[in-house]
């Protein structure tokens, strides 16, 4: 009876109750939000690029080799011999190897000369195979297939022509070799999206009148002399390796690492995405606590609620405590109370939360190539609900306390 | 004394805080079953006595008796739940929760009191009957008290304070929010039903006009003193 006369109080009062509840039930969405994009983000991130077992370069840091590598931030300081790299393919328990050559850029985008290899083992998220959305991967030397960023930003349809500059931010266009674009791919939510991915041979064929960084003077060798060539490279920057067996990746990981001709490094991508992960995982730290803030607010906010509510109900309380209800008794209606509306809200709150993950979950893939997952309530979001139903409680003792004292001094008599 | 339901001996009161005065009731006894109305004016401490009666306040000394339990032996827990169970409150208004049912108001105090509870029998067949003797249409026990009219309500009210049949009714100024005809009307049922129900009525109040249906009519001044102290 008195759990009904608590839901018909709060009835009664309607519109400040449903704006305290609805104003938890936002905060509790927020920060179970966050928590999910959070979440999201490190499984996205981690999911950059799956199925390769070591990426090898030359010696350097490992997070410095993923950054150039896999996120094409920064550059190596060294490349990797064609014969290290000849060598390291010879290998048994090497299952295949795909070169990867940066230095040049398109715009703002970096180019990458790699093999078709590239497009059957590179896999993000879990074994996700690259797609080509428009067009068809490179046939001709010329040809380059492009990531979805790049084509729209660049407004870049199949058959377009790209001329590539040399180097990075850089004046000198390699404009005597223009390149077609002969495909686009689907959006993946990976460094991919930005690259501009080109033949290894046409890294070479665009550089035949290049000498130590500068153009050769006179003319320009046409073409199809290049198409003659042989364009086989003598060095690149990196190399993504898949082993035979797994048992074997730590085995060649130090065969790499010993390398005697030359000195490079094999890393593991999970182990270096977790680390890079520690550094960037400080802002979502931050983030977290900022949302667990608007929580905060949004109790103490029903706090306010509660006390604003006090001397209107003065009469109430004594008509309780007429009837026998000891100051104890008001206390806990007004414990109740905030019970309810703290569970309520919780409860709104995550159901808005899967609503709004159901509503955003497309756009924020396709926008971020952030894929949110949506489960069951986990462990960690029920105990999050039942936190803010115990914190409603503890902050609804301070005006609850005040009640006591109200109705302890007044008894049943009320001057109004 | 169980020919008395109330009896207060050599109780004095000091009102804590600045505008100290003490309440002063050398003898004062209400016999069961009776019906007495207490006269005075406002501010000649009739609100302070209700609350010693009640134990929602406890006198500086001498004795309260209601029903043969001295008061100053209970724990403040212990006056509630006895003030639950023998003593029935009507206010001057404002009587009932706006948001509950008729049904909740009238069965609310029975929530804190399990002996009166058991003395109602079946609560709602209680309320019910005790509605209907009050003329109150029986259709209004699931309606929210806050559409009643005040002079449904005070009824309600009464029916409330008798359910479970506590020995006492303590009414403070119950029919001062009603007009002339009604307060007639009101008193009529009130009175009946106290006697009916077996319990006696303390009723307050500052209109000696009502003086005719009481058993007894007894003045503030003659039964407390009040000593404001000079300051």
């Amino acid at each position: 009876m008195i759990l009904r006369l608590a839901i018909a109080s709060l009835a009664a009062r309607a519109l400040t109750v449903a704006m305290t509840v609805l104003a938890i039930a936002l905060s509790v969405a927020l920060f179970l939000g966050v928590e999910k994009v959070r979440t999201g983000a490190k499984a996205s991130f981690a999911d950059t690029i799956s199925g390769t077992d070591l990426i090898v370069g030359a010696r350097s840091g490992s997070v410095q080799l993923l950054l150039y590598s896999v996120f094409r931030i920064g550059n190596a300081t060294n490349n990797v011999t064609w014969e290290s790299y000849n060598d390291i393919a010879a290998r048994a328990d090497v299952e295949w190897i795909v070169p990867i050559s940066l230095g040049d850029s398109h715009r703002q985008f970096r180019v990458m000369g790699t093999t078709q290899g590239f497009f059957e083992h590179y896999k993000y998220r879990q074994g996700r195979a690259l797609e080509v959305a428009d067009g068809a991967t490179m046939t001709d030397l010329f040809d380059t297939v492009i990531g979805a960023d790049v084509a729209s930003t660049l407004g870049y349809s199949v058959d377009d022509p790209i001329v590539v500059s040399h180097g990075l931010a850089s004046f000198t266009e390699h404009e005597d070799h223009p390149f077609r674009v002969s495909g686009i791919l689907a959006k993946t939510g990976t460094p991919v999206d930005r690259t501009v991915i080109v033949s290894l041979e046409a890294i070479e064929a665009i550089h035949v009148d290049w000498q130590s960084g500068a153009q050769r003077p006179g003319q320009a060798t046409p073409a199809d002399v290049i198409r003659t060539m042989d364009l086989k490279p003598k060095a690149v920057t990196a190399a993504l390796v898949g082993v035979a067996s797994p048992l074997q990746t730590f085995a060649l990981q130090r065969a790499i690492n010993e390398y005697p001709e030359e000195p490079l490094l094999a890393i593991l991508p999970g182990v270096a995405l977790q680390e890079l992960w520690g550094i960037v995982g400080i802002a979502e730290t931050a983030l977290l606590a900022v949302s667990a803030m608007v929580v905060v607010t949004a109790l103490i906010g029903m706090m306010a609620t509660i006390f604003s509510s006090l001397n209107e109900r003065r009469r109430e309380m004594a008509i309780f405590r007429a009837m026998g209800a000891s100051p104890v008794t008001i206390l806990s209606l007004l414990v109740l109370e905030a019970m309810l509306m703290a569970a309520v809200g919780a409860v709104l709150g995550l159901a808005l939360l899967y609503l709004g993950l159901s509503l955003a979950r497309p756009l924020v893939d396709s926008a971020f190539g952030l894929w949110l997952p949506i489960d069951a309530p986990s462990m960690h979001e029920v105990w999050v609900t039942l936190v803010v139903v115990l914190a409603g409680v503890i902050v609804s003792l301070v005006p609850a306390l005040r009640a006591y004292r109200m109705s302890l001094a007044d008894g049943m008599m009320v001057k109004t | 004394m169980p020919d008395r339901v109330l009896h207060l001996r050599g109780v004095h009161f000091q009102w804590p805080g600045r505008a100290a005065f003490t309440l002063a009731v050398p003898n004062f006894s209400v016999a069961s079953g009776e019906t007495v109305l207490l006269l005075g004016e406002s501010g000649s401490g009739k609100s302070t006595l209700l609350s010693l009666i009640c134990g929602t306040m406890l006198a500086d000394d001498g004795k309260v008796f209601v029903a043969g339990t001295d008061l100053a032996t209970l724990s403040g827990g212990g006056r509630d739940r006895f003030r639950a169970e023998q003593i029935g409150v009507i206010f001057q208004q404002f009587n009932l929760l706006p948001f509950g049912t008729v049904a909740d108001n009238i069965l609310l105090p029975l929530r804190f009191a399990p002996k009166r509870r058991l003395r109602a029998g079946d609560a709602r067949a209680t309320a019910v009957d005790l509605c209907a003797a009050l003329g109150l249409p029986q259709d209004l026990f699931t309606t929210r008290a806050h559409t009643l009219s005040v002079g449904q309500q005070q009824r309600v009210a009464v029916a409330r304070a008798l359910i479970g049949q506590p020995p006492l009714i303590v009414a403070d100024e119950p029919t001062s929010a009603l007009d002339a005809n009604s307060q007639a009307a009101f008193l009529d049922v009130l009175i009946a039903q106290t006697r009916a129900n077996n319990a006696a009525l303390l009723m307050v109040s500052h209109d000696p006009r009502l003086s005719a249906r009481f058993d007894r009519v007894v003045h503030m001044e003659d039964i407390a003193q009040i000593e404001r102290a000079a300051a």
